[in-house]
């Protein structure tokens, strides 16, 4: 099941070339498999995201390789150089085989 | 060796034999999972090497972190991007020391990278910052955490 994500880019204008801030977050529980349900006393099965990728213009421009160790709904936050007008697309995979994707559009202005 | 001797022997080396396997410690594998060393993880990142500290590596994180779930880090590199090929941030005393590691590229523009890690307990956290040329260059800082968020 895909899970709500989002992209935010900063400065919101920006002229072409500008280095922008991409700031993205998804909601995800990114359970460690170390947990015990408290009710019940099982432990929670393991569900991570271990594989980001972030393509710009169709090209994979950064590799990000997240563990447990990594706080639920995952804020991930890097520059990029906005030197053309193309989509900005992030895939997030998790190790049960769920994939999500979100495109923005990279729009420099002058 | 005369026959009385030779008895002897076999009787204190057949009692040695017999008691011995008692006294082994208990082998068995446990089944819950192993926390990996930080050793093995750096080990494994840097293929051997040594990283060197270096100011150019500017980790940012709190001293005192009240909740262990949610630290937030950044890491910037005073280094073009050119010369810098991928972050790793660990955190030494986690059940999985090692937390992100992110392969930059040039179009990234800066080497700068943000993000939230959980931290079981008080404990160093390394930037490892992995080099073009092969080297490896890194900073510490030690976090305070009150309420741990391993699990």
């Amino acid at each position: 099941m895909p899970k709500t994500a989002l992209i935010k880019v900063r400065p919101r204008r920006y002229k072409k070339g500008q280095l922008v801030r991409i700031d993205s977050v998804i909601m995800h529980p990114m359970n460690t498999g170390l947990q015990k349900n408290k009710k019940t006393g099982k432990i929670i099965p393991a569900d991570y995201i271990n594989d980001i990728e972030v393509f710009y213009d169709g090209e994979k421009i950064t590799t990000i390789k997240p563990t447990q160790s990594v706080s639920a709904n995952p804020y991930i936050s890097f520059y990029l150089k906005a030197d053309k007008e193309a989509p900005l697309k992030i895939v997030w995979k998790d190790i049960t085989g769920d994939t999500t994707e979100k495109v923005i559009k990279i729009k420099p202005k002058g | 060796m005369n026959r009385r001797n030779f008895l002897k022997m076999t009787a204190i080396s057949g009692a040695v034999l017999a008691v011995s396997p008692k006294l082994l410690p208990n082998t068995e594998a446990k089944a819950e999972p192993k926390k990996i060393p930080y050793e093995k993880v750096l080990n494994e990142i840097t293929g051997g090497k040594t990283p060197q500290d270096s100011a150019d590596v500017k980790l940012i994180a709190p001293a005192i972190a009240e909740n262990g779930a949610v630290v937030p880090v950044k890491v910037e590199v005073a280094r073009p991007i050119e010369e810098v090929k991928a972050i790793h941030i660990l955190a030494k005393k986690n059940f999985n020391p090692r937390s992100v590691s992110v392969y930059l590229s040039p179009q990234n523009g800066k080497p700068y990278f943000s993000t939230r890690i959980r931290l079981a307990k008080t404990m160093d956290v390394v930037a490892l910052v992995e080099l073009s040329n092969g080297e490896f260059i890194k900073a510490e800082k030690p976090v305070k955490v009150t309420i741990g968020g391993c699990g």
